[in-house]
C-alpha cells in the first residue's frame, strides 16, 4: 500500500513537471507542440468525420421526413416573399450597376471575386475555454494556416494550424484570443476587433476618441492585418462610448449566427507574409 | 479490462464534447464531458488512474483545441490525483457527495485553467462565475447520472426481465 502511494507520488510529481516544461518550452518558443497536435488531430478527425455523418444523418431523416408539417403554408408565404424579392432584386441591380458605373469614373480598382473552397463543420471546441470549430477541408484541398474562414453572414474565423490532411481548426473571431483588423462601414473609423467573453462577445479597440462611430453601423474587416479580406462584415456596433483616455469603448454584435454555423468558407488566400510573422510573434 | 474501459470512457468523452458542441457551436458549451470523465475514473478507480486519465484526457484535448499543449493536462492531471485521494479518504458513496465532488471539481478546474492561461498568454484573469456554476451543475448531474447508470444500470435491466418473465407464465 505504501509502496503503491509512493509511486504514484512520485508519478504525479513527474507528470505534473514533464507539463510545466511542455508548456514552458511552448511559451519560449511561441509555438505549440506541432507533432503531437498534428498526430491527434489528424487520427481524431476521422472520429469526428464519423460522428458529424451520423447527426447530419439523423438531422437530414427528420429534416426531410418528420418535420414537414406545415409545409403547404410556409411555401405559401414564401412564393409572396420570392415575389416581393424580385421587385428587390430589379432595383438592387440597377443600384450596382449605377455604383459600377461611379466606380469606374472614380477609377478605383474593383475588387476580384476571392477564390473559395465550401467546408461543412464536423466538430465543435474540445475544450469549453477555446472556441475553435473542425472543418472537413484540410491540406489536400489546399487548406493553409492563417487562411480566412467566412460564412454569408460575414467572417468566421481563421485557420489555426497545423491543419490535417481532410480537416483543419477554424479559431472564431469570438475567441477571447482572436483579433482581426476592422473598420466602421460609413464613418473608415479603424480599430482592432478582439474576441472576449462578455456579451456581445466582441470589443472594438483602438479607435480614436475623435472618430464618430455611431451604434448601428457596419464593421467591416479592414485587410491591414493580412488574414481577413478588407470590406467582409464581422458585425454592427451596438455600443459606442467615449472612453477616459484616447479611445473609444466599443462593443460589437457578430454579423454571423455562431450557434448555427454548418457550412462554412474557406478564402483560399494564403496570408501576407507580415501578417504570418504578426501571429508567429 | 480497467484501461480498455479508461481508454473507452475518456475517448467517448472527447468524440461527444466535440459532437455536442459542434451542434451549438460558438455559444459557452456549459459541459466538460472530458472533466466529468476524468472525475469519474478518479472516484471509481482511485488516484492513479484518475492522474493518468487526466494528463491523458487534458492532453489530448488540448491537442485538438490549438493553442498551448499542457494546461487542459496540468489541471485535470491534479483534478484527478486530488479526486482519487480524497475519494480514498472520504466516502464518496452516495449521490450528494459525488455531487458535491463534480461541482468543487470543476470550479477548480476552471479557476485552474483560466489562471494558468492567464498566465502563460498574458491575458487578463476573469473567470463569468455565474456560466461556471451553470457548467458545474451540468457537470455534476451527468456525473451522477453516469455513476448511477453503471452501478444499477445492469440491475435494474436484469430486474425487469425477471419480472416480465415471471408475467408471462401466470398469464400462459
Amino acid at each position: 500500500m505504501l509502496d503503491i502511494r509512493r509511486r504514484t507520488g512520485w508519478l504525479f510529481f513527474s507528470l505534473m513537471m514533464a507539463q510545466v516544461l511542455l508548456i514552458s518550452a511552448q511559451v519560449s518558443t511561441r509555438s505549440g507542440a506541432k507533432l503531437l497536435s498534428l498526430v491527434t488531430f489528424e487520427a481524431f478527425s476521422h472520429v469526428q468525420q464519423g460522428t458529424a455523418g451520423v447527426v447530419h444523418g439523423m438531422r437530414g431523416a427528420w429534416g426531410n421526413y418528420v418535420a414537414l408539417r406545415g409545409v403547404r403554408r410556409q411555401n405559401e408565404t414564401l412564393q409572396q416573399q420570392l415575389a416581393t424579392l424580385q421587385v428587390e432584386l430589379q432595383q438592387q441591380r440597377a443600384l450596382a450597376a449605377r455604383t459600377q458605373r461611379l466606380d469606374a469614373l472614380l477609377a478605383l480598382r474593383t475588387q476580384a471575386a476571392l477564390p473559395t473552397l465550401a467546408a461543412q463543420v464536423i466538430a465543435g471546441n474540445p475544450n469549453p475555454g477555446m472556441l475553435t470549430i473542425t472543418i472537413n477541408r484540410g491540406t489536400s484541398d489546399g487548406v493553409q494556416a492563417d487562411m480566412a474562414v467566412i460564412a454569408p453572414a460575414g467572417v468566421v474565423g481563421r485557420v489555426i494550424g497545423p491543419a490535417a490532411r481532410h480537416a483543419a481548426r477554424v479559431q472564431l473571431i469570438i475567441d477571447r484570443n482572436a483579433a482581426a483588423g476592422a473598420m466602421g462601414e460609413q464613418t473608415r473609423a479603424g480599430g482592432m476587433v478582439v474576441g472576449t467573453e462578455d456579451n456581445p462577445p466582441l470589443h472594438m479597440e483602438l479607435v480614436s476618441n475623435l472618430s464618430e462611430l455611431k451604434v448601428g453601423e457596419n464593421v467591416v474587416a479592414s485587410g491591414l492585418d493580412g488574414i481577413y479580406p478588407k470590406g467582409y462584415l464581422i458585425g454592427k456596433v451596438e455600443k459606442s462610448e467615449r472612453g477616459s483616455g484616447l479611445y473609444r469603448n466599443v462593443t460589437v454584435r457578430p454579423a454571423v449566427d455562431f450557434s448555427s454555423l454548418e457550412e462554412v468558407l474557406v478564402v483560399l488566400v494564403p496570408p501576407r507574409p507580415a501578417a504570418r510573422d504578426e501571429g508567429e510573434k | 479490462m480497467k484501461t480498455a474501459a479508461v481508454l473507452a470512457a475518456l475517448g467517448g468523452a472527447l468524440a461527444l464534447q466535440t459532437t455536442l458542441s459542434g451542434i451549438m457551436v460558438g455559444g459557452i458549451v456549459p459541459f466538460n464531458l472530458v472533466l466529468v470523465a476524468v472525475v469519474y475514473l478518479s472516484l471509481a478507480y482511485g488516484p492513479m488512474t484518475g492522474m493518468l486519465a487526466g494528463t491523458a484526457g487534458g492532453l489530448a484535448q488540448d491537442a485538438l483545441a490549438g493553442g498551448i499543449v499542457g494546461v487542459g493536462g496540468l489541471t485535470k492531471t491534479l483534478i484527478g490525483f486530488l479526486v482519487g485521494v480524497l475519494g480514498a479518504q472520504f466516502i464518496v458513496s452516495n449521490t450528494l457527495p459525488r455531487l458535491l465532488m463534480f461541482i468543487a471539481a470543476t470550479f477548480v478546474h476552471e479557476l485552474l485553467f483560466k489562471g494558468l492561461q492567464a498566465l502563460v498568454a498574458g491575458r487578463g484573469f476573469a473567470p463569468q462565475y455565474s456560466a461556471l456554476l451553470v457548467q458545474a451543475l451540468v457537470n455534476g448531474t451527468v456525473g451522477v447520472t453516469a455513476f448511477l447508470l453503471v452501478e444499477r444500470g445492469p440491475e435494474a435491466v436484469q430486474r425487469r426481465r425477471v419480472r416480465r418473465a415471471s408475467f408471462s407464465k401466470r398469464r400462459f
